[in-house]
């Protein structure tokens, strides 16, 4: 018993005396290796969803542009799994390093907040881009999609290969994800238009985003409507489940897919022509102007108020709108010309 | 003599922890000169505090010859609890009284099923981290209860105020200490070595052995549950993935303070010496940046580390002895192999 406390004690003793130490040691010596804080450095690291991930490397590939562009530092940590906590665990590392400024896409908007409200008191500039947290809890928001633009874009891309005639079906995700029920409504918006009058919008189906479920509905859509002549399918997972129940019936060239999908995924259907053309946007633009964003943050040219104003590069310049948003501007189309340029 | 030895074993082994608790700080102050500022020490407890909340119990559950590899999902559950209840507009001291009763029977779950049904606790609490996990899933989604008073978030990541000692320090230091009288200083901890070591003399002792076994269950539940109101508090947000894989940081810091996984062997002292080593490798990872894949395959080495080398220790002990027995009789040694 004496033994066992005796250790405890000097357990902590030690601790204590080296914690002591290292504070003292820390002031008068710089033995790390990790760059100082100073305000003239561009220490900006991006925090994504889950590493390994090509969508968030293609970001990170951009933002590397940018930082190359402007003599800063590029880094990239997360969790290997996409999961709130173990972003905030890693916040929390940045915090403690005082990097410039954190640049994150988080995995729950709420989660996130704590965390993120602590490294701001602490000077650190926080942009969130790909997917938001709570306003409160970062000074930008690089948005990817202008709802509206990438609502519309697909009943465009879709009307011009069916030269505005025929029946259309929609497979969406879950019927509440509001991303899509968005989209969805600026598809519809577009469909009143007076060049559409001849395409009808027959069936909104749900495949919950489950690969399976969205191609069993494909089936079903194609069985209930013969004459359908194209799907639109504004989600990645469905998109791809689409265009292999489509291929599964023989049906390629006959029924029309687009839709919001990604180059890796599709890349074989549009070789193949199931695919003419479906959009996204393009990663490596957002990672590079969430760069740039971060960047005139630390400088002080812009504090996140909205009509403030800031260049990124080639870019272009961008404005600041509300709730201190930045929309990265129309989604990119991809079709067998320029597939081969993307690889996420 | 062989009781001394024991000690005397067990007593080596945080001599080691000491150690390398020691070459940690060293190794984290040589990589960052951020990892010894009070600043990153507080959030560094801070982040591991529902893992050492839950290596307490574990601790005891594996002392007695079992586990519990469903803390994690217990945690998730309970986190739910008490987002769906609060959601519901109960006030949150009653959301936490059911977050905790739910985690008790969670535990009450676990130990019927080991208990009653004789089945191993490796199995059942396997299953049943795949079962509260899905149960959580089922009950929130994909969804996040957020909305909590900031009262309540406050407990989560401030600290005791003038000090960078967060709350829950508090709180653990205060479990750690009733955990350390029980398991070391009453008939209760005298009875759990004793299960541990030999569940069938244990019974003949008059130990019963299935009760105590299934109260360490609910401990466990309970244990988590409070883990599980301390995450929801740190990132203000009930996710039904809140701590999804804890169990194995919780594992690895109770067989790595020299508990023996068969049971009958360890102490607290070593468990938190392990929750300090292993809280401040990740940490020091984590300040240079190092992915979470590399982190952890260093958490996994060190699990397999921690179970390998005792067990290396005592065939190379039971081949010394063997061999001094050889040199007497070589009809025991026939025997003994």
């Amino acid at each position: 018993m004496k033994k066992l406390l005796l250790t405890l004690g000097s357990g902590f003793c030690v601790f204590v005396l080296l914690v002591l130490a290292g504070c003292g040691g820390s002031n008068t010596s710089s033995g790390g290796s990790t760059p100082s804080s100073g305000g003239n450095t561009l220490n900006i690291v991006f925090l994504p969803k889950a590493i390994n991930n090509p969508y968030f490397d293609t970001a990170a590939k951009g933002a590397k542009q940018a930082a190359t562009a402007l003599n800063g530092s590029f880094k990239q940590v997360g969790p290997s799994t996409a999961s709130a906590s173990d972003q905030v665990t890693w916040i929390n590392n940045l915090t403690a390093q005082h990097v410039g400024a954190i640049v994150v896409s988080a995995n729950d908007p709420n989660a996130l907040s704590p965390a993120l409200k602590q490294a701001m008191q602490q000077g650190i500039k926080v942009v969130s881009y790909d997917s938001d947290v709570t306003p409160d809890a970062r000074q930008l928001f690089v948005n990817q999609a202008n709802a509206e633009a990438i609502g519309r874009i697909e009943v465009q891309l879709l009307g011009k290969q069916l030269n505005y005639t025929g029946q259309i079906a929609i497979l969406s995700a879950a019927s509440t994800a509001t991303n899509q029920n968005t989209w969805i409504g600026f598809m519809k918006d577009e469909l009143s238009k007076p060049q559409y009058k001849n395409m009808q919008l027959v069936k909104i189906a749900y495949g919950n985003d489950d690969d399976q479920t969205s191609f069993n509905d494909t089936l079903s859509l194609m069985q209930a409507y013969p004459n359908l002549k194209g799907i639109i399918s504004p989600t990645t997972v469905g998109i791809a489940a689409a265009a292999r129940a489509i291929e599964s019936v023989n049906k390629g060239g006959k029924v029309a897919l687009t839709g919001l999908g990604t180059p890796n995924q599709m890349r074989k259907y549009v070789e193949d022509g199931t695919v003419q053309q479906f959009a996204l946007w393009d990663p490596g633009k957002l990672g590079e102007l969430a760069y740039y964003a971060a960047a005139a943050l630390i400088q002080g040219k812009i504090s996140g108020q909205q009509g403030q104003n800031f260049s990124a590069g080639t870019l272009g310049n961008y404005t600041i709108g509300t709730n201190s948003v930045v929309v990265l501007g129309p989604p990119t189309v991809f079709d067998k010309t320029n597939i081969s340029q993307f690889n996420f | 003599m062989k009781f001394l030895r024991q000690q005397l074993s067990s007593w080596s082994w945080e001599v080691l922890l000491l150690v390398l608790l020691v070459l940690t700080i060293f190794l984290g102050n040589s990589l960052s000169p951020y990892f010894l500022t009070p600043f990153n020490l507080s959030l560094m407890v801070e982040g591991f505090i529902e893992i050492a909340i839950m290596a307490l119990s574990m601790t005891l559950i594996i002392i007695a010859g079992e586990i519990d590899l469903s803390v994690a999902s217990v945690l998730g559950l309970s986190s739910v609890m008490l987002g769906v209840t609060w959601n519901a507009g109960l006030p949150l001291w009653l959301d936490m009284i059911i977050a905790l009763a739910i985690g008790m029977l969670a535990g009450l779950f676990n130990g019927l099923l080991v208990t009653r049904l004789g089945l191993p606790s490796l199995v059942v609490t396997l299953g049943t981290l795949a079962l509260f996990r899905g149960l959580a899933y089922v009950i929130l989604g994909s969804q996040a209860v957020s909305n909590f008073p900031s009262g309540f978030t406050t407990f989560g990541i401030g600290d005791v105020p003038g000090t960078l000692i967060p709350w829950t320090f508090v709180l653990f230091v205060l479990l750690a200490l009733v955990f350390f009288v029980v398991l070391h200083l009453s008939w209760i901890g005298r009875q759990i070595f004793a299960t541990g070591n030999n569940k069938e003399a244990a019974r003949f002792a008059g130990i019963r052995v299935n009760r105590l076994k299934l109260l360490l269950f609910v401990l466990s539940g309970l244990l988590a549950a409070v883990a599980g109101i301390v995450f929801t508090a740190r990132i203000s947000s009930a996710r039904a993935d809140n701590a999804v894989g804890f169990e194995l940081y919780v594992v690895t810091a109770v067989l790595l303070g020299g508990v023996n996984i068969f049971g009958g062997r360890g102490s607290l002292v070593g468990v938190i010496l392990a929750l300090f080593v292993i809280g401040g490798l990740r940490n020091a990872l984590g300040l240079n940046n190092i992915s979470g894949d590399i982190q952890n395959i260093v958490i996994g080495t060190l699990l397999v580390l921690s179970v390998l080398g005792p067990n290396i220790a005592q065939r190379i002990q039971a081949a010394a002895s063997r061999r001094r027995l050889a040199t007497g009789s070589s009809k025991t040694s026939v025997k003994g192999g």
